[in-house]
């Protein structure tokens, strides 16, 4: 009884520690603009590229939902960067990954990048997803299309912090169902198609995991409608829940006032600085 | 108002100066003008509030602020250490509202000069309406100029017939200096949906696409009026700061600029630097309307 005492005890320092030091990393959190070599960019298929990007020196605290913008070169079509979610971190190789949809020119140049061409990168931005202070919470990540970029970060920082997430990802078809390796790492991954080509047939709400089993907390990225599905349901089933949102943006720091979502509490605020993750409670969503 | 050196940021574009201070030194700029500021809170435009465009983008923000007395105790603390020129850009709705708003900036002490303008393509009331006539440019310059003690600068519009006709009106009000230009106002369809790409429908234009338009208004302006001028309009590097020098302006603001490069004002300084020295100048002075034709 005094050993699991202790136990817990050393789990409660243990996770005071965490927040102190998640307080401080928020604090002195700062972005950086730096150039970065491609190491690789890999089409995954047709409307997909996962692109690698490499530092020599070690990459800063970089929080799980926090967005970069990236430079396009050359393209005067597309003046400003594109602002893409952080896929993954790896710490062995400095490298920060995005997963990039291919939706029009700026993406499309992105997607040609080759091997060793430099690109300019202003990270990390925004805020990130509110990781749970204790580790018995039964987390769900809910992704869908290339809204699942950012959730593969977060599971891994999940798992770090000892909690065991489940992930939900949907897509059209088995084809657009990307990096399901990566995520099976990190946890236990339930699909939807619409088309049935993979895992169950219909939309990531229509899942049977959310009726089998209870959650405590739901992150979910994605197309709008899907995230506004999930959060209908978050709410009647009284679950925490926090959405990543992908206003159209400019300038990626707050300076511009171009991606606002109209919130509850502040009246519109900037995507880009006060998100882009937010609770579905500040949100004026019709749910 | 001294600068250290012609390049100061673009109102609107580069926050209170903090949103940078990850990337640049703020204190190597000659100037920050600051957000848009009026007397009360705005909420500003619905989203959709921006668009890319051909070299360009298109915004309709709506002077979002939470108004001056916000600005004044809460921003100000902040930022009135910073050793550069920090500059409110104010305004209103109606001469009234201007005025007042100029009498609170007008206490601060570590504020140097507040930027008019009169010239906010994207709200219904007020802003543009008074920029493009001469008489409301006269009125509500002399209105403000009566209370405001410091530098008055003044942004003009560009959306007009003849812009040396409102110019010569707002140094008739008694400002010290124009700054021009600020957004063309313009428009974007999204062809598939059928539908405007902003809220408001229409919105401002900034970026290289309107640099030409802005040069040409600078060179007019400089032959028309006897007060500093600042350019600004898509400049985007060093070589366009000194197109605008040459064509006039005394100082240039750099907006669209440092959304896709935050540094990018710190090159300008740099460039400019390197230029008068490849060309054996003594001072920037001597480049200002130094243009042959």
């Amino acid at each position: 009884m005094c050993k699991n005492s202790i136990k817990r005890k050393s789990k409660q320092v243990l996770n005071a520690y965490l927040c102190a030091q998640e307080f401080i990393y928020l604090f002195i959190m700062r972005k950086y603009i730096q150039d970065f070599r491609v190491t690789d960019c890999t089409r995954l298929h047709a409307n997909y590229v996962l692109l690698k990007l490499a530092q020599d020196t070690p990459l800063p605290k970089i929080l799980p939902g926090q967005f970069a913008e990236i430079r396009v070169e050359n393209s005067p079509a597309t003046l400003l960067r594109r602002p893409i979610s952080i896929n993954y971190v790896d710490r062995e190789r400095n490298e920060l990954w995005f997963l990039i949809q291919l939706v029009g020119e700026g993406t499309r140049h992105l997607g040609d990048a080759k091997k060793g061409d430099i690109i300019n990168v202003v990270y990390p931005l925004g805020n990130g997803f509110t990781l749970p202070s204790d580790n018995s919470k039964n987390v769900i990540l809910i992704g869908g299309g290339v809204g699942t970029a950012p959730m593969l970060y977060l599971g891994e920082q999940l798992k770090l912090k000892g909690i065991t997430p489940t992930f939900l990802l949907g897509a059209r078809s088995a084809k657009d169902l990307l990096q399901l390796e990566d995520f099976a790492r990190y946890g236990k991954v339930y699909t939807t198609t619409e088309d049935g080509s993979h895992g169950e047939k219909g939309y990531v709400t229509q899942h049977s995991i959310l009726s089998t089993q209870s959650f405590d907390m739901i992150y979910t990225c994605g197309p709008k409608p899907m995230m506004m599905a999930v959060a209908k349901y978050a709410k009647a089933k009284n679950i925490e829940c926090e959405v990543s949102l992908e206003n159209h943006m400019a300038c990626g720091v707050g300076a511009c006032l171009c991606c606002v979502e109209n919130l509850k509490d502040e009246g519109n605020v900037c995507v880009c600085k006060e998100g882009p993750v937010f609770n579905i409670k500040r949100l004026l969503w019709q749910i | 108002m001294q600068l250290a050196n012609p390049v100061m940021t673009a109102s609107g574009t580069f926050g209170y100066g903090t949103e940078f201070a990850d990337f640049i030194d703020l204190e190597r700029l000659g100037g920050i003008i600051v957000k848009g500021t009026t007397l009360n809170r705005r909420e500003g435009n619905p989203y959709p509030r921006m668009a890319e465009t051909p070299s360009g983008m298109l915004n309709a923000v709506g002077l979002q602020n939470k108004g001056v007395d916000y600005f004044v105790q809460h921003i100000y603390p902040a930022i009135k250490h910073l050793r550069t020129n920090i500059i409110v850009n104010v305004s209103g709705s109606d001469i009234e509202s201007y005025v007042r708003t100029a009498e609170i900036i007008n206490e601060l002490e570590e504020i140097p000069a507040i930027e008019l303008n009169i010239s906010c393509p994207n709200v219904k009331q007020g802003g543009m309406a008074f920029g493009v006539t001469a008489k409301g440019a006269n009125e509500v310059t002399k209105a403000v100029r009566e209370v405001y003690k410091k530098t008055l600068i003044v942004k003009l519009s560009p959306n007009v017939t003849d812009i040396t006709e409102i110019a010569r009106a707002v140094e008739d009000g008694g400002a010290d200096s124009v700054s021009l230009i600020n957004t063309l106002l313009g428009m974007a369809i999204d062809a598939e949906r059928r539908r405007p790409m902003l809220s408001t429908i229409t919105g401002g234009l900034s970026g290289p696409a309107v640099k030409p338009i802005a040069l040409r208004m600078v060179w007019q302006v400089s032959k028309a009026v006897n007060i500093p001028i600042i350019g600004l309009g898509g400049i985007m590097n060093a070589r366009d700061a000194i197109e605008f020098l040459l064509a006039g302006a005394s100082a240039i603001q750099v907006g669209t600029a440092n959304f896709i490069d935050p540094t990018v004002t710190i090159k300008i300084i740099e460039g400019i630097n390197d230029y008068l020295e490849r060309h054996h100048y003594q001072s920037i002075s001597e480049i200002i309307g130094a243009l042959e034709c």
